[in-house]
């Protein structure tokens, strides 16, 4: 019995025989609530739906005048509220996607249509392209150099060049304003929760939930309380983009040395002083990882905010898609992985450089910068001029290239892709016959075979056995709020994805991780491919995917682990590189061998930084279902993309969301209660 | 109010005042500056028809502007006045929101096209060609020959691989059920029109019989695309209204849907929105000019307003 108490695998083995038992004796009847729980929060959904109905279209309504039809209409102060704040919103894009486009919107704000309609003159004239490359060029010198310089005027050229430049403004403006507001978000709230322990308390779970659930729940609120539009992309966006940034500001504030606030407070820093010129510099490293985030994040949405109304590549990319241009797509793809990676590049060399207290410049130093712009604006603004007496057709190659009139790789992306289904796919198909008849159907019959009493045995038992009663009942009550959905059978089916997903992503991962986490350059090259796999638009690879293994659940998987794979790699890489080197020595010194060394001092010591690794990877798994359910599932996500027809889709919406959110949170208990126990354990906490 | 104003100034001054804002009215009759807001969706018909649509209402001196909308959740947006019109709805597939929606109050129907649509199964012209199953398009040939449409993970029923559930629902799996298919068949429901492209497109390579849910007018008229003729549509006869799910879809309609106040705002726009109506030809010719002749949508919508002047200014008086 005492052994059984010490070694917790001996008490989960004995979980898994009781948990077996169960699924054997327990008969497959509907009316058994041991074998289904009734629905009992059913109605929920509607419920969500009548109250959001409610806010906005009956609750406190006010007489507004609609110039339009000359009547007065009566509209809820909520919904007043909103559309203000969208209209805000919607300003700040135009402003910037004029600057860059040209355009009429801003000047129609601070006039009117009728105005702007009467006095044609009145456009605002789109910057020449030469000029954005070029100022963009000066920004990466000024930041840092010419290396920076150089990637991100071709950056902008080849955006040009290829005829993307219209829709990858369009998106560029609405990142510019997404961006910066969630890393400010998340700047605010990460020091409020690091000040408060209460916000801190209220903050994590609704975290937890908004990085969980899948985007498109939260799509159909953000529709019907901002409508449709930039603004609404925005809007998701930031949703979607602030958790980490608050995240990574937390956990930079706490791991400040007591030393540095000690010597802040000393020097006499006021409480904002203290926080602005010591704390936030001290901490800009894990700070710096969360503008990262956000900046990928941004860029990763942007296709889903399309779907709501966001202009830019991503609808254009979509629009391809459906006419299955993948080589038109592809181009697309780029250029939203080349704005992410020149935002990221400009805003980690805007926060690296430090400042000079002591130069002491003339004007003309100080200024410089401004003046070369100006001057290449000039330069910039000739050449379009000049172009506009060369290019007679209506279009100006030297202002404006318009879409899809630069140069196109497209037809050989179409071939490769045509070669690519020529060379593998009867060699993949018995694979894919394989894979489906003997793996996963029945992994899938298996899961649906389980009786929810042994279910949630089996979770909760884990949860005791990793984290003791607090965990169990945690886990035990998410998992009770899906099973009383009418939709456990469906999450159950989500499960099974995301488990098979996960075991794959989880080892493809670790081994590349730790392969390339042996050298600085792979290092280098690796964590590369994880920025530019994460910011590159899945939709784009689900259609070569669906050529070779058709509209099956395999094809559901590999999306999912060409996604998921990525926070597994970048995890396993940074844990191993946090190995400390005198450990490696400690070791070598001891006489073990290259795999001894990795089996018995660098994977344990790193453990608790892959199980973290582990956790994000079930996120980003789940994250994907709606992808999947872009493929053809029958899980969660599929009803997630029907709730957008559904009259009631707000409820439904969200419900389906939380279910999803609450399966990543029970598996988040745990893992991460384990790994805060292990880092315990080797004294890293 | 010590002041006291005889009734019978006080109601000369009300007759002035109306008089007044009629007078107005008159003059304002011309439409409102506003830009009128078309919806873009993702497929290229319904892209250039936006176009083409919106050239007619920049011709007219109206303000126009594009803007990319999911086509379940546009009604909403209609509903709610962020998008202004829409110009294809689709009976089968868009029908649901579009009535749910006017329901709510806040759209309304503004005319149907004379193009008729059909929403239905079919499979491409060579399964026919190849005879993998005999008899087709007449329904009664799925009878036997299931096993050609076989997928590893259908469990050795053939495949009609189906729309989105948002679509409609369970209609196929309904059907096949009261057709005393369901033995046979089963339904496999994909995640978008892309899915259903790329089964075609991947079914065509291999050679291989698929059975998909397709529409008319659409760009894979172009390659050879058959319906299944399943028994003829009646009123009411789909399970979900009251029927026994034995028959096919209907020759569907394709309607034009329209924010409550358009009328108000921009009535020239909408007596000509109202009289736009385009025919299954010029659906293919618009769809043709970008999915085969590779034309941007822009492009073939300039392209088409040149071409057929004759035609839209017609709805413009």
């Amino acid at each position: 019995m005492d052994t059984l108490r010490e070694n917790k695998f001996l008490q989960f083995l004995v979980l898994l025989a009781i948990f077996i038992v169960l699924c054997m004796i327990i008969p497959e009847s509907e009316g058994n609530p041991l074998w289904r729980l009734p629905p009992l929060i059913q109605g929920l959904p509607l419920w969500i739906y009548d109250k959001v109905n409610f806010i906005m279209f009956d609750l406190w309504p006010v007489n507004v005048y609609d110039p339009d039809i000359e009547e007065y209409e009566q509209v809820p102060i909520m919904r007043q509220i909103t559309r203000g704040l969208s209209g805000f919103v919607l300003f700040m894009i135009e402003l910037i996607r004029e600057l860059l486009l040209g355009g009429v919107k801003t000047i129609v704000s601070f006039t009117s249509w009728d105005w702007v309609t009467e006095n044609q003159w009145a456009r605002w004239p789109a910057l020449p392209w030469t000029v954005v490359a070029g100022g963009a060029a000066l920004l990466g010198y000024a930041l840092s150099g010419w290396g920076l310089a150089l990637f991100a005027g071709s950056a902008f050229t080849y955006i040009a060049v290829f005829g993307q430049w219209e829709p990858s403004m369009q998106t560029l403006s609405f990142v510019l304003i997404a961006a910066p507001v969630s890393v400010c978000l998340g700047l605010v709230f990460g020091v409020l929760a690091y000040k408060s322990r209460l916000v801190e308390t209220i903050l994590n779970p609704l975290l937890n939930i908004a990085q969980i659930m899948p985007h498109f729940s939260y799509l159909i609120p953000v529709v019907v309380f901002f409508g449709i539009g930039d603004h609404a992309g925005a809007i998701a966006t930031i949703i979607f983009a602030t958790p980490p940034m608050v995240r990574l500001t937390l956990l930079g504030l706490k791991k400040v040395p007591p030393e540095v606030t000690e010597a802040g407070l000393m020097s006499g820093c006021s409480s904002w002083q203290l926080l602005r010129r010591v704390q936030i510099p001290t901490a800009r490293r894990d700070i710096l990882i969360g503008v990262n985030q956000v900046i990928m994040q941004c860029l990763a949405m942007v296709v889903i905010a399309s779907l709501i109304g966001a202009k830019g590549l991503g609808n254009y990319l979509l629009t391809a898609l459906n006419s299955l241009r993948i080589g038109q797509a592809l181009e697309m793809g780029i250029c939203i992985v080349l704005i992410a990676i020149v935002l990221d590049r400009l805003s980690l060399a805007w926060a690296n450089k430090q400042t000079d207290y002591f130069a002491d410049q003339s004007f003309k130093e100080r200024h410089k910068y401004l003046l070369i712009f100006l001057v290449i604006f000039a330069v910039g603004s000739v050449v379009a001029f000049i172009g506009s007496l060369i290019f007679k057709e209506g279009f100006n190659y030297f202002n404006l290239i318009p879409h899809n009139k630069g140069i196109t790789t497209e037809n050989f992306w179409q071939q490769a892709v045509d070669r690519m289904w020529e060379k593998f796919f009867y060699p993949l198909k018995s694979f894919n016959e394989w894979f489906i008849v003997d793996i996963l159907i029945p992994i899938k019959n298996a899961y649906l075979g389980m009786p929810v009493a042994a279910t949630f045995t089996l979770a909760m038992g884990t949860g005791f056995i990793v984290g003791g009663i607090r965990s169990a009942l945690i886990v035990g009550g998410f998992l009770l709020f899906i099973a009383l959905t009418e939709w456990w059978d469906r999450a159950l089916i989500t499960a099974y994805l995301m488990t098979i997903s996960v075991l794959i992503s989880g080892t493809i991962g670790i081994i590349i991780g730790t392969l390339c986490a042996q050298h600085p350059l792979s290092t280098r090259i690796v964590l590369g491919y994880c920025d530019t796999f994460q910011t590159f638009p899945s939709f784009i690879y689900l259609i070569p995917v669906m050529m070779l293994f058709g509209v099956t659940d395999t094809s559901v998987v590999i999306a999912i682990v060409v996604y998921a794979s990525i926070p597994a790699t970048r995890y396993t890489v940074e844990g191993l590189r946090s190995v400390p080197e005198s450990l490696h020595d400690a070791g070598s010194m001891s006489g073990v061998n290259r795999l001894q060394r990795y089996l018995s001092i660098e994977l344990p010591m790193s453990f608790p930084h892959i199980a973290l690794g582990i956790n994000q990877t079930v996120v980003f798994a789940l994250s994907m279902v709606i992808i999947g359910a872009l493929i053809g599932t029958d899980d969660l996500g599929q009803l997630i993309l029907k709730s957008l027809s559904d009259a009631e889709g707000v409820g439904n919406g969200l419900v389906l969301g939380l279910c999803v959110a609450f399966i990543g949170l029970a598996i988040d208990q745990i893992l991460r209660t384990w790994a805060n126990q292990r880092k315990a354990a080797l004294g890293m906490a | 109010m010590k002041l006291k104003t005889p009734n019978s100034i006080r109601a000369l001054m009300v007759a002035g005042c109306v008089s007044l804002l009629s007078a107005t009215g008159i003059a304002k009759a011309a439409d409102s500056t506003q830009p009128i807001v078309i919806p873009i969706h993702n497929w290229s018909s319904q892209i250039v028809m936006a176009y083409v649509i919106g050239g007619m209402f920049e011709k007219m001196g109206s303000n126009v502007e594009y803007v990319p909308a999911d086509t379940q959740a546009v009604y909403e947006s209609i509903r709610n006045g962020d998008v202004t019109i829409s110009h294809e709805v689709w009976q089968s597939t868009f029908g649901k929101s579009f009535y749910n929606a006017m329901a709510k109050g806040g759209v309304i129907d503004a005319g149907t096209h004379s193009a008729t649509t059909l929403e239905e199964m079919g499979v491409p012209t060579w399964v026919i060609e190849q005879d993998l199953c005999p008899g087709l398009p007449n329904w009664e040939a799925l009878k036997d020959c299931h096993e050609n449409f076989t997928t590893p993970d259908s469990g050795g029923k053939g495949r009609w691989l189906e729309g989105p559930q948002s679509w409609h629902g369970d209609l196929m799996p309904e059907r096949l059920e009261a057709l005393g298919l369901a033995d046979k068949w089963t339904v496999k429901f994909a995640g978008g029109a892309d899915a259903l492209w790329t089964e075609l497109a991947a079914a065509k390579k291999e050679g291989r019989g698929t059975i998909v849910f397709n529409w008319t007018p659409n760009f894979t008229d172009a390659d050879g695309f058959t319906f299944i003729e399943f028994p003829p549509y009646k009123e009411g006869c789909r399970i979900a209204d009251g029927g026994d799910g034995t028959c096919g879809s209907p020759k569907g309609w394709l309607k034009k849907a329209a924010n409550y106040k358009f009328p108000k705002t921009h009535p020239a726009a909408y007596t000509a929105f109202s009289k736009v109506d385009f025919s299954t030809k010029q659906i293919g010719e618009m769809a043709a000019l970008v999915d085969v002749a590779k034309m941007d949508h822009k492009d073939a919508a300039a392209k088409w307003l040149a071409d057929n002047e004759s035609v839209w200014m017609a709805w413009t008086k």
